[in-house]
């Protein structure tokens, strides 16, 4: 069977320990975590976690029903087949030589992102997008050199019928 | 009203009907002892904390309630642990209550501090840590409800020293509401339509049951759906009693060490009726070809437990009393047609396979542990509450003893925690004071928790221990016999205490038995004593359990002796 990934969005009370559970379901049956996204939603009882899982469709269709007999947990979607939008943001610190500096900023300009940070030798740059974008600018980034990178993962919602 | 912590506590645990709570003190649970010695709730004191939740384990399953205990932080929680992973393995309600050091001491490595509600995570239901006083009563009243519906499990609650010491303005809390915690109970309509169809078309169907049966109460329904239907039952060991074992539809065990006849009849059933089982691996053997002329049912409160080991073709969700009694009203507007004429192959075959391989041991000069379940069942008329320890002696009580009724057959089957047995029959005396209640026990087993003695004997409780005394840890033993050239690795108990002066040294009667005439007159003797009894019964040291369904090997595919 072939490994899918699959975006899911999960509500979940807004208490402490409970990113610890949804975690340790995850870590103590095995199953994976490609990338987590947490925060508080509008209500302050309630947090999303958007979470990027792999696994073959009976170990998918056994995440979600193991998610959803947690107490804590108040709904779970599986977005993946559905129609949503999905974010990611990065900061992105990369190497910048004189050589480089102008060839950086084309790249920059031409994926509308931003350089937020200048030094001697490094410029960082936060671009947001979907996985396609993310994917294009890092292939482009990593022969000139990055440093460092952070990346917040998926956050996702479901596109609501026009 | 002005209230402390632990006065709220006891408030809502008698409002909970809570009458027996099993446990030890300690500095951080001080105060709740000093609430809980003015009530009128029975305290058991145990002699090991892990002992306190297998208590309260045996207490919930012999009377069908939920089993309550009290440690204190630090030592007293982690000892806890195996007790509650035995409990929710078997999804015994049971609430935990730990005392944990003061909140503005939590994560400072305190005195007596562990991260309980961490450790406990992956093996509760669900847990708590109570950070305010006016939290607790709406905790303690969650927690039994959650313990005690759906599928049912452990839940614990970490009480810091401050919380049940403080003093607040008590004010009752709202009705409970678990926003997200909606169990299904009853099935879908449709689901159990396609059910009464198969069975209909069915020409060598199964039923096949487990420990969901005996929390949901519906032996009763079990019962008669498989009379109603004609249908042979098997159970895993979870599920023994559930359906009466001296009835003629009665398979036997299903799995490792299952009869003959049950793990054949997989291996050739049409239509296979799950019902409160989760299909585990003692019970499957090698999945991919289990029971694979069959289409399966799949009857159970837990959405995770269906199509989590094997394919489905009918899952329904739902309570099994519930479902059952539903699909029984819808099978009684049926016409079955003529169900002897119907069955007498399916029969027919099963008698086959009952006679070329029945349940049997070879009685010589050796008492045979066998014989000593098949006595013990024979003396008791199989009304005993039977505890058993893990290994050997387990699997010879769950072969030889025959239960009729469910809730009389208490082990630790999912977790297999040796030392379960000891602690758990003096829960289940405790809940049921008028049965007679039996620990089925290896020489092993039986010193993982023996100070438990001291317990029993403090409440006057008359448990027996019978212990299967074959100088081994047998089950590994065996093991290592089959499958290891006999390289008996750290599995020989060649140094053991004489477990008669053992017993007489905590004040019980300590009886043995070394030859086979001697086994009924001690069995005699000791079950029909007014006290706490434990009989050595010296047995044939290199014994195996057969059926065997070697470790991975498919459950058609048995070694018989």
């Amino acid at each position: 069977m072939i490994q899918e990934k699959h975006v899911l969005s999960i509500l979940v009370d807004n208490e402490p320990g409970v990113l610890s559970r949804i975690a340790g379901l995850f870590s103590g049956r095995g199953f994976n975590i490609e990338s987590l996204c947490v925060a508080e939603t509008t209500d302050p009882l309630v947090s999303r976690i958007t979470l990027v899982t792999t696994g073959e469709p009976p170990i998918i269709e056994q995440i979600e029903k193991q998610l959803n007999k947690l107490i804590n947990v108040v709904k779970v979607h599986d977005l993946t087949g559905t129609e949503f939008v999905h974010r990611e943001m990065a900061l992105i610190k990369v190497m910048a030589k004189a050589e480089h500096r102008a060839e950086i900023l084309r790249i920059v300009d031409i994926f509308r992102c931003k350089v937020i940070d200048v030094s001697l030798d490094h410029y960082t740059i936060e671009v947001t997008g979907d996985e396609g974008k993310m994917k294009a600018i890092l292939n482009l980034l990593k022969p000139i050199g990055i440093k460092e990178i952070a990346k917040t993962g998926i956050i996702a919602l479901i596109r609501e019928a026009k | 009203m002005k209230l402390t912590g632990a006065q709220i506590m006891m408030k809502v645990l008698k409002e909970e009907g809570v009458d027996t709570i099993f446990g030890y003190p300690g500095g951080a649970v001080i105060d709740i002892y000093d609430e809980l010695e003015k009530t009128d709730i029975r305290h058991i004191l145990v002699r090991q904390e892990a002992c306190a939740v297998h208590a309260a384990d045996g207490y919930a399953r012999a009377g069908g309630r939920v089993g309550v205990c009290l440690v204190t932080s630090g030592p007293g929680a982690t000892n806890t642990v195996t007790g509650i992973a035995s409990s929710y393995m078997d999804s015994i309600p049971v609430v935990i209550f730990t005392g944990q050091v003061p909140t503005h001491l939590i994560g400072n490595d305190a005195f007596q501090e562990v991260d309980t509600v961490g450790i406990t995570r992956p093996c509760t239901k669900h847990n708590y840590l109570v950070k305010r006083t006016e939290d607790l009563a709406r905790i303690i009243k969650e927690a039994f409800v959650i313990a005690s519906s759906g599928r049912p499990g452990p839940v614990l609650i970490d009480i810091p020293k401050n919380v049940s010491a403080n003093t607040i303005d008590y004010k009752a809390p709202k009705k409970i509401k678990l926003k997200s915690y909606k169990p299904t109970y009853s099935p879908n309509v449709k689901q159990l339509q396609r059910v009464v169809e198969m069975i209909k078309d069915s020409k060598k169907p199964l039923i096949f049951a487990g420990g969901g049966v005996i929390l949901s109460k519906a032996a009763t329904e079990l019962t008669e759906l498989a009379r109603k239907t004609q249908i042979p039952v098997t159970c895993s060991l979870m599920g023994l009693g559930g359906f009466p074992g001296t009835d003629p539809l009665w398979l036997g065990m299903i799995g490792m060490h299952g009869t003959y006849r049950s793990n054949m009849s997989t291996g050739e059933c049409d239509l296979m009726i799950g019902i409160g089982v989760r299909f585990d691996d003692r019970v499957t053997g090698k999945t991919d070809v289990f029971a694979p002329k069959a289409k399966i049912v799949h009857i159970d409160i837990d959405p995770t437990s269906i199509r989590k080991n094997i394919p489905v073709t009918v899952p329904v969700v739902g309570d099994c009393k519930i479902t059952l009694s539903q699909l029984n009203k819808l099978l009684d507007k049926e016409d079955l047609g003529d169900l002897k004429k119907k069955r007498q192959k399916w029969f027919d075959q099963i008698q086959h396979w009952k006679s070329t391989s029945p349940q049997t041991y070879d009685q010589k000069d050796v008492i045979k542990p066998q014989y000593v379940v098949d006595k013990l069942y024979q003396l008791t008329k199989g009304k005993a509450i039977i505890t058993t320890e893990v290994g050997q002696n387990q699997m010879w009580a769950a072969q030889y003893y025959h239960f009729d009724r469910p809730n009389h057959f208490i082990t630790s089957g999912g977790l297999g925690c040796m030392g379960f047995g000891l602690p758990a029959a003096i829960g289940a005396q405790l809940a049921c004071p008028d049965k007679l209640v039996v620990d089925v026990a290896g020489d092993g087993s039986i010193q993982m928790n023996i100070q438990e003695m001291t317990t029993a004997i403090q409440c006057g409780l008359p448990v027996k221990v019978v212990i299967l005394n074959n100088g081994y840890l047998g089950m590994v033993r065996q093991w290592q016999q089959l499958f290891f050239d006999k390289r008996y690795a750290a599995t020989c108990l060649e140094c053991a205490p004489d477990f008669v002066k053992l017993a007489e040294a905590y004040g019980a009667v300590g009886l043995r038995a070394t030859k086979p005439e001697e086994v009924e007159p001690v069995l005699k003797k000791g079950l029909f004593s007014k006290k706490t009894v434990i009989m050595d019964f010296v047995v044939e040291k290199e014994e195996c359990v057969y059926p065997m369904v070697p470790a991975g090997a498919p459950v058609t595919e048995m070694l018989l002796v």
